[in-house]
């Protein structure tokens, strides 16, 4: 184990790959070429452009699926996906083993892939690992250990060379023979694909499923063809549903809205408001809430974003709509109005993790923003924050675009002080996933913090009338209510998964949690 | 069979709560404890309920605690209900320490424009009520309580009184109706409540009892503070007693109206226009301006519809109300906004107070304004739109200097 320059504990080979320390935010720039795919030639594709094989075990077959390989795909299905569970199942049906999975992300779900590691099918998953999944690895199910990275950080890894995919699996609500696929329409409909991009362009095979056909050309196009093996045509790929919900719900919880409100609040009070800037929230009920007391401040004072950035949903959609912004640049969609509009508004803007996140590139859309507002499980009193582990160890969610997006201008993460009896500000995160000195604000409802380093902020807000208060204050608060601080769990000092950050480094190691007697 | 007694919440899903079930004849003290937060405050749930259970000479029984993330006063009001629904005689008590924050005091005529009802079982909005600044936070014993719960409720509200911060709300509690009510007040009193809002008043005896109760109370626990009441009238009857129940009792500090009992009362549909309860407001209205105390209007209940809550604010203000009641957070600050003076009522009263001061200055008797003479409830009408101005972010502090 080697101690990186937080002082936090990692080991110095992962799977077989020597891993570099975390070195300091901006401190590790890798030299060399990237990362390329096979030379191909078209004498070895159908000059038809037919490429539409009869099956999902035909198409893997084709790609040559065997032992130790690794297998990819994109999560814009999320807990709708029909397709990842049936090429494992495949898999192991033909009685491969020692898998990598390799997904942008993994959903409940996927729950099955449990068994195909039981079954030797799979060894282990490289990707956020929540839910059943979560509680697996981190009770040490996996053969190999698990490797948390952002979306920037997942494009970062397969372009540097990190990971190597040999066959990339694309479901898409909408394809053509040739393989040309979009999101936006079918009746899987997820909005958009950019996911799966990098897989597409660095992967040795790639195999695009779809349920819905279309004669060439598929337009849009957002995967290109050309980057294409095979095509395969199920019954079905997706549970819309499941998918994109029907309307994203707001959150109705009076302390969740007052804290959005609080946090609006500040953006106004620390004069980030102004005429062309830009802001990126989610698709949390209390990003949700921001995102609509933020819009109530702009209409009032007469204020225009030049971009907002998406997952869309029908609040960003409505700003879009009435002129409150100029474009909602897209990685993702929420619902389904925010698929409607994306086919139908030209001022939706396909983005994918090398525009948006990637680290290793000429830039990223996410420094430039005004203000970003984020979740997370825990931050401590340095103001470094958590967003994989659960209080008590146990792997709770991925890291999504979250550490790409601490680069905004200003990062706010709006939380309450405590959930049930759980505080989240605490003296040590139980993972650090973001370091403090990207951290910019919390707010929480029993006041916001600063990050003392942001002298810029605490000046800008200081005759607000906000309730600005040291973030040990805060703690010391609810630790008074809450009984004192909670027990830390027993963990063993055997490493489940690591943690990446945007370069490739390692942040920190999530470790076996003990079993109770 | 054993018999079971259960404390606490139903269902599977409650949260910032704990349910308990015991039962006496065991030989030993067996605690047993499933939790979401067991890794994380297991040991620390079982000791305090061995604590307790010492506490209150309880050496033998079984306790099954389903805890839901409930902080320690909720943990010691369950553990002390549910021992105490099982050996009524039980005198001692089992009181978390009084925290800094619950030993604030009211005061007679502070605003009471906001007042937020808070179901006195349910621990989960309690804990933030007083972040959303309501002038008052009423932790509810009588209608948001089942029956079966009032007992339980009164160790909750108890604790709740003694640790939380209710961040400048004043401190209230809607005690039950009669003898149950009178119970409650032990619980509450010597706890710094600092006004107590009682239901169903229809008479002066009524309150005189309640009184006498408080009376009572305060001599043992020798508390110094005043404890302020808040009659709700809810019957025709109350409406035709007003005046003598507005003057019962010294502690009156307002009077206000429940209109859902009322119009069921009067056997009538309560209506967003008010017609039907015109009367019963106007009375309520003048009985406590004659009596020199505050009139309180009844709650709005469709918490969706912000237009009618600031119709009916609006409306209560024209009235002669002084506030209004809420049941969700959000009503609050529509609330604050529709009795926050005008523009042009600010204006009238700074003019009023400048030549009460230039008055005062010039040793003059008579205050008078152009040719207007002003007497005395004028200038302190004025001095009490200033102070909400002020309180309403729509005045300065120190306005007088820039004049």
């Amino acid at each position: 184990m080697i101690k990186n320059s937080i002082g936090r504990m990692i080991p110095g080979e992962v799977n077989g790959v020597k891993q570099i320390p975390f070195k300091g935010v901006a401190k590790y720039k890798p030299e060399g070429l990237k990362a390329a795919p096979p030379i191909r030639s078209c004498s070895d594709y159908p000059t038809d452009g037919n490429k539409v094989v009869s099956s999902l075990q035909e198409a893997l077959k084709k790609c040559g699926l065997k032992d130790g390989m690794t297998i990819s795909n994109h999560h814009h299905f999320r807990n709708g996906d029909l397709v990842m569970n049936q090429v494992f199942e495949i898999a192991s049906e033909m009685g491969v083993k020692g898998l990598r999975w390799f997904p942008s992300a993994a959903f409940p779900c996927h729950k099955p892939v449990i068994d195909h590691i039981n079954n030797g099918t799979i060894d282990w998953i490289e990707g956020s690992l929540n839910g059943p999944l979560g509680d697996f690895a981190s009770g040490g199910g996996m053969r190999g250990t698990g490797v948390l990275r952002s979306h920037g950080g997942r494009w970062q890894a397969v372009q540097d060379g990190e990971v190597h995919i040999d066959i990339a699996v694309i479901a898409a609500p909408t394809a053509d023979e040739f393989g040309n696929a979009t999101g936006d329409r079918g009746p899987s409909a997820c909005g958009l694909l950019g996911f799966g991009l990098v897989d597409t362009l660095y992967a040795d095979k790639v195999i695009v499923v779809t349920d819905n056909l279309v004669p060439f050309p598929c337009l849009p196009w957002q995967i290109q063809g050309q980057n294409v093996d095979v095509v395969v045509v199920l019954d079905k790929v997706g549970e819309p549903e499941k998918i994109v919900s029907g309307t994203t719900k707001l959150t109705r919880s009076p302390d969740r809205l007052y804290i959005a409100e609080l946090t609006a609040k500040f953006v106004k009070a620390a004069d980030i408001l102004h005429d062309g800037f830009s802001f990126q929230a989610g698709a949390g009920g209390t990003a949700l809430a921001f995102a609509i007391y933020l819009k109530e401040m702009m209409k009032n004072a007469g204020i225009k974003a030049r971009f907002i950035r998406g997952g869309s949903t029908k609040y960003l959609v409505e700003m879009l709509e009435e002129g409150l912004t100029d474009f909602i640049l897209d990685g993702q969609t929420f619902d389904l109005e925010g698929v409607r509009s994306m086919r139908e508004n030209f001022g939706h803007v396909n983005t994918s993790p090398f525009t948006s996140y990637n680290w290793h590139g000429k830039g990223n859309f996410a420094t430039m923003l005004d203000v970003v507002v984020l979740g997370a499980t825990e931050v401590d009193v340095n103001f470094n924050a958590n967003v994989v582990t659960h209080s008590d160890g146990r792997m709770l969610h991925g890291i999504g675009g979250w550490q790409n997006c601490l680069f905004s201008k200003c990062t706010i993460l709006p939380i309450p002080a405590f959930r049930d009896r759980i505080p989240i500000i605490v003296d040590k995160v139980t993972t650090v996933v973001g370091p403090g000195e990207l951290i910019d604000v919390i707010v929480t409802e029993r006041g916001i913090a600063i990050n003392p380093l942001r002298k810029d902020l605490i000046s800008a807000t200081k005759n607000s009338k906000l309730p600005i208060r040291k973030i040990e204050e805060i703690k010391a608060e609810v630790d008074d209510l809450i009984g004192g601080p909670p027990t830390k769990p027993e963990l063993t000092d055997e490493v489940v998964s690591i943690v990446k950050w945007v370069d490739g480094t390692v942040l920190d190691s999530i470790y076996k949690i003990k079993e109770e007697e | 069979m054993t018999k079971e007694y259960i404390v606490g919440p139903k269902g599977d899903k409650p949260k910032s709560d704990l349910r308990i079930t015991y039962s006496k004849n065991s030989k030993s003290l067996d605690i047993s404890l499933s939790s979401k937060v067991k890794l994380m405050f297991g040991k620390s749930i079982i000791n305090q309920a061995e604590t307790i259970c010492k506490d209150l000479g309880i050496t033998t029984g079984t306790f099954l605690l389903e805890d839901f993330g409930a902080l320690p006063f909720v943990i010691s009001a369950r553990m002390e209900a549910v021992i105490k629904s099982a050996h009524p005689d039980i005198t001692a008590e089992s009181l978390p320490e009084i925290k800094p924050c619950s030993i604030g005091k009211s005061k007679r005529g502070r605003f009471r424009r906001s007042r937020l009802y808070i179901p006195g079982n349910q621990p989960k909005l309690m804990l933030n009520a007083g972040i959303h600044k309501p002038d008052g936070v009423i932790l509810d014993l009588e209608d948001a309580v089942a029956p079966a719960e009032k007992e339980s409720t009164r160790y909750l509200v108890r604790n709740a009184l003694r640790v939380l911060d209710f961040f400048g709300s004043e401190r209230m509690v809607r005690i039950n109706q009669g003898e149950m009510g009178l119970k409650d007040l032990e619980f509450v009193i010597p706890n710094n409540v600092h006004l107590i809002l009682v239901p169903k008043v229809e008479s002066a005896d009524q309150l005189k009892s309640v009184d006498n109760k408080i009376d009572e109370i305060t001599k043992g626990c020798g508390r110094v503070d005043p404890v302020f009441l808040m009659p709700i009238i809810e019957s025709a009857k109350g409406v035709l007693h007003a005046l003598e129940i507005a003057e019962a009792s010294k502690r009156n500090v307002a009077l206000t109206i429940g209109l859902e009992d009322y119009t069921a009362d009067l056997g009538v549909v309560r209506t967003e226009d008010g017609k039907e309860s015109l009367f019963a407001r106007s009375t309520i209205v003048n009985a406590a301006r004659a009596a020199g105390i505050q009139a309180i209007d009844t709650v709005s209940v469709d918490i969706e519809d912000e237009r009618a809550l600031r119709a009916s604010a609006m409306e209560a203000k024209a009235l002669g109300f002084d506030g209004k009641g809420c049941i969700h957070p959000r009503q609050i600050q529509p609330i604050h906004e529709e009795f926050a003076p005008t523009h042009s009522e600010i204006e009238k009263a700074k003019k009023i107070i400048l030549a009460f001061d230039d008055a005062k200055e010039q040793g003059l008797g008579v205050v008078s304004l152009g040719s207007k003479m002003i007497d005395a409830p004028v200038v302190q009408k004025a001095e009490k739109t200033i102070n909400m101005a002020i309180a309403s972010s729509l005045l300065s502090k120190n306005w007088k200097k820039n004049e």
